[in-house]
């Protein structure tokens, strides 16, 4: 079966996906510091801010849609943290309602600091989408470890995006053999049958586990993997990140 | 074959698992350089437990392994470079997330230095047919190309023995032809574990028959495969072309396969 939920689009070409992963990881993380650090009321800012992140995914070709709609899988989060702010905050009132012995009011303040929570995590959101659907998932893991990341946890991540695909393929098997033996039954049975699943996978898992060991033994493993970085920065790769980082700035400064 | 030099040298090899189960009942076995050399037998004979022995992962206190003149016990390190082990699922044999990545880890091991890995991996993907694919993910590769890249994981180590657990499992006819030429096409020792009897006659030149942890039969392929007693006495079953040519047509010569019989249609009488 053929998985791509992770790094879908990474295979697309274009200037942005050609980039060192290593310039687009600082370039996008000094993106994301620089809108959080934003004052809230600077609303001219966040248009800005947006139309420059819009901008390099227009010239990375990924699909719109795909990029906003996986960038609204945080909205409920945000709201369901933030939605009670304008309610809480005390100030200026914007409105007031009341339903029977309740009474609720909504401050300007309050107002503002839900727009600042919720725009400035959807902007960063939406500068991790650019930047992980730009880049295949073994480059960016690249990128991270040239930039210090430790190198077990480079590995973790690199064994857990290998392996999640097999484990999603198993699963789908698994799934597949109950429900091709399994004719009505009650919940508490199906309830069951998932826990046996899951328990199944566990075991299967940890067998893997113990084989692919063996595997990198035989190939001369002694407990430290070590990879080789061909990554190499070029000039449109430095041109790319002053430009995206000056504009930043004078978004920041300037405005 | 007797002025080869030995590569492998098994003696009185016992093998118990940590359950109790005894895998290996005392298993003698000499190997050749440049030998083919296949292992068939049903489920749990030992064969895979055998060749788990070759490189170490396996060690026994009872009897002797000495590949390549070496005590496998006491040079393990440099044991795993010479013997190169593919495993069955290669998915457990592909564990780095690029092709690439993969075919490097065993040399980067090794110790070599960064133009020589990449070398050899160049050399390693050239030989299994899958250069220009170094970038790609496991998970985006069919089952056939999978198979491939395990090998070159191994042969980008340039080992001088190479082990196969159930090359052929799974993979469809084309893939299957392929791997079989690729096979054919490497001059190196091999010893590989197999049910598929017409992958034996086809890759092999000698065929050891493993039974309940013993060697039951050790000889030449066409004598051990048109032996139709010995291989269903022991839960196999002859390549159907020896049992038309033995059991329905009655013949002298019987051939084990198809090309002998095109190549020599006089002989067999066709």
């Amino acid at each position: 079966m053929k998985h791509d939920f992770i790094d879908k689009y990474a295979e697309l070409e274009s200037i942005i996906h050609r980039l060192d992963p290593r310039i687009k990881i600082i370039s996008f993380f000094c993106f994301i510091l620089l809108v959080i650090s934003t004052s809230p009321t600077k609303f001219l800012n966040f248009l800005l801010y947006f139309l420059l992140i819009f901008g390099v995914i227009l010239v990375s070709k990924v699909p719109l849609s795909f990029v906003f709609k996986r960038s609204m899988v945080i909205i409920p989060f945000v709201l369901l943290i933030a939605i009670f702010i304008p309610f809480l905050k005390e100030g200026e009132i914007a409105g007031s309602y009341s339903f029977a012995s309740l009474h609720l009011t909504v401050t300007y303040d309050g107002l503002i600091i839900l727009f600042n929570v919720l725009s400035k995590s959807w902007l960063s959101v939406l500068s991790m989408l650019a930047l992980a659907s730009t880049t295949k998932f073994p480059e960016l893991l690249k990128g991270f470890e040239k930039l210090g990341m430790p190198r077990v946890m480079v590995m973790i991540i690199s064994f857990m995006y290998r392996y999640v695909f097999v484990l999603g393929d198993e699963v789908m098997r698994m799934k597949c053999a109950r429900d091709a033996r399994s004719f009505g039954g009650n919940s508490k049975w199906h309830i069951k049958t998932i826990g046996n699943i899951i328990g199944m996978l566990f075991i299967r898992t940890y067998e893997r586990g113990e084989r692919v060991y063996v595997a990198m033994v035989s190939r001369g493993f002694i407990g430290k993997i070590k990879i080789l970085g061909d990554l190499q920065v070029k000039k449109l790769d430095l041109c790319f990140m002053l430009a995206f980082i000056t504009f930043l700035t004078i978004i920041w400064t300037v405005l | 074959m007797e002025l080869a030099k030995k590569v492998v040298t098994i003696k009185n090899l016992e093998y118990e698992y940590p359950d109790g189960t005894s895998a290996l009942k005392g298993i003698n076995l000499d190997i050749f350089e440049g030998e083919s050399v296949a292992l068939i037998g049903l489920n749990g004979a030992g064969k895979s437990t055998l060749l788990l022995h070759l490189n170490g992962i396996l060690q026994s206190d009872e009897g002797d392994v000495e590949v390549l003149g070496m005590k496998v016990a006491e040079n393990i390190r440099e044991i795993r470079g010479k013997v190169g082990v593919v495993f069955q699922d290669p998915d457990d044999q592909l564990f780095m997330p690029t092709v690439f990545d993969d075919v490097a880890f065993g040399p980067i091991n090794m110790g070599f230095s960064e133009e020589k890995v990449k070398e050899k991996v160049r050399m390693a993907l050239e030989r299994v047919n899958m250069s220009g694919h170094e970038k790609r993910a496991p998970h985006h590769m069919s089952l056939g190309e999978k198979k491939r890249v395990s090998i070159a994981t191994v042969l980008s180590m340039e080992p001088e023995i190479l082990i196969l657990d159930e090359p052929t499992s799974n993979v469809d006819p084309r893939a299957r032809r392929n791997l079989i030429e690729l096979l054919n096409g490497l001059d190196i020792t091999k010893i590989m574990a197999t049910h598929d009897l017409e992958l034996v006659s086809e890759t092999c030149d000698r065929a050891i028959v493993m039974f309940e942890g013993k060697i039951a039969a050790n000889g030449d392929v066409e004598e051990v495969l048109t032996d139709s007693k010995l291989l269903e006495s022991h839960g196999l079953e002859a390549p159907v072309l020896v049992r038309l040519f033995r059991d329905v047509m009655n013949r002298e010569y019987i051939p084990i396969r198809l090309e002998d019989v095109i190549e020599k249609p006089n002989k067999y009488k066709i």
